[in-house]
């Protein structure tokens, strides 16, 4: 069921270096999951995969279609953009579920509340 | 045309979805996700979500190329921060932005464009006090931040959505 044989020498070269940047991203977004030390900066890491990591292959992907049925695919855009759209929402639950915890315990790397203009 | 059309953004956007989903513009596939478009956005006035008004478009292509942009060069950034290319002395935080944008859908695109830019990251945003808490990953300079964010993102959203 491979097609990699059809596939034309540039188009080839192209989505290979596509494939392997997007996969260094995503390598060095979970390297990075590993070697920072505090929770906050831990979630940083992984996004390097969910953005260019993520695009790289999907650039990837979208070359070696086009090249393959010789016209442009494009649906990979809908991928990109859900991706882009729904990782907040996570990403948020997750940071402020971090900081009600933290704040709880009276960590004083977090900043407290802002004071509001009613508080007592 | 806002009782036929009651949501166009969003409609167009449906259709440009269901195009792309079936790889054709051919006649039959574009009525057919004309209709359900249309059908969608008819369904969604039971939930009465606030309208969106994007009021200059060419604003908003000009951010989007330049948010491209931005994740391309924090991404190098980050990656350089793991891989220990960086400075020794990194420092991360949090820095409090106060925000004049006040409509939920510019608030939305400011949060998606925090966090897909690695390096920041939308942490809580009050609705009180009007003020979101990033974090940030390689902090050398709170009102430097403050700025960026300010002038680079906060002032073409709000050309875009008030």
């Amino acid at each position: 069921m491979t097609h990699a044989a059809e596939l034309p020498g540039w188009a080839a070269l192209l989505t290979a270096l596509f494939l392997l940047l997007g996969a260094a991203l995503a390598f060095t977004g979970s390297v990075g999951l590993l070697r920072f030390r505090t929770f906050y900066e831990r979630v940083h890491a992984p996004t390097l995969g969910t953005t260019l990591g993520l695009g790289c292959v999907l650039i990837a992907s979208m070359i070696a279609f086009s090249a393959l049925q010789s016209r442009p695919v494009l649906h990979e855009v809908l991928i990109a953009i859900c991706v882009t759209v729904t990782t907040p929402i996570t990403l948020m639950l997750l940071t402020r579920a971090a900081l009600y915890r933290d704040r709880r315990e009276g960590s004083d790397y977090v900043p407290t509340r802002a004071p509001r203009p009613n508080d007592h | 045309m806002s009782r036929w059309l009651p949501y166009p953004l969003l409609s167009t956007g449906l259709l440009a979805m269901w195009l792309l989903l079936n790889e054709s513009v051919a006649p039959g596939t574009v009525i057919l996700g004309g209709i359900l478009a249309l059908g969608a956005s008819w369904a969604l006035i039971a939930l009465r979500p606030a309208k969106a008004r994007v009021r200059r478009p060419g604003v908003a292509v000009r951010l989007a190329l330049m948010v491209v942009a931005d994740i391309v060069r924090s991404n190098i950034a980050v990656a350089g921060i793991i891989s220990g290319l960086g400075r020794r002395d990194r420092r991360s935080g949090f820095v409090r932005i106060p925000l004049e944008l006040r409509d939920p859908y510019g608030l939305t695109a400011l949060a998606c464009i925090i966090t897909a830019t690695p390096g920041t990251l939308w942490i809580e945003y009050d609705s009180e006090t009007q003020a979101v808490l990033i974090h940030v990953l390689d902090l050398v300079d709170e009102d430097a931040w403050v700025r960026l964010i300010k002038r680079r993102y906060e002032q073409r959203l709000l050309e875009i959505f008030e």
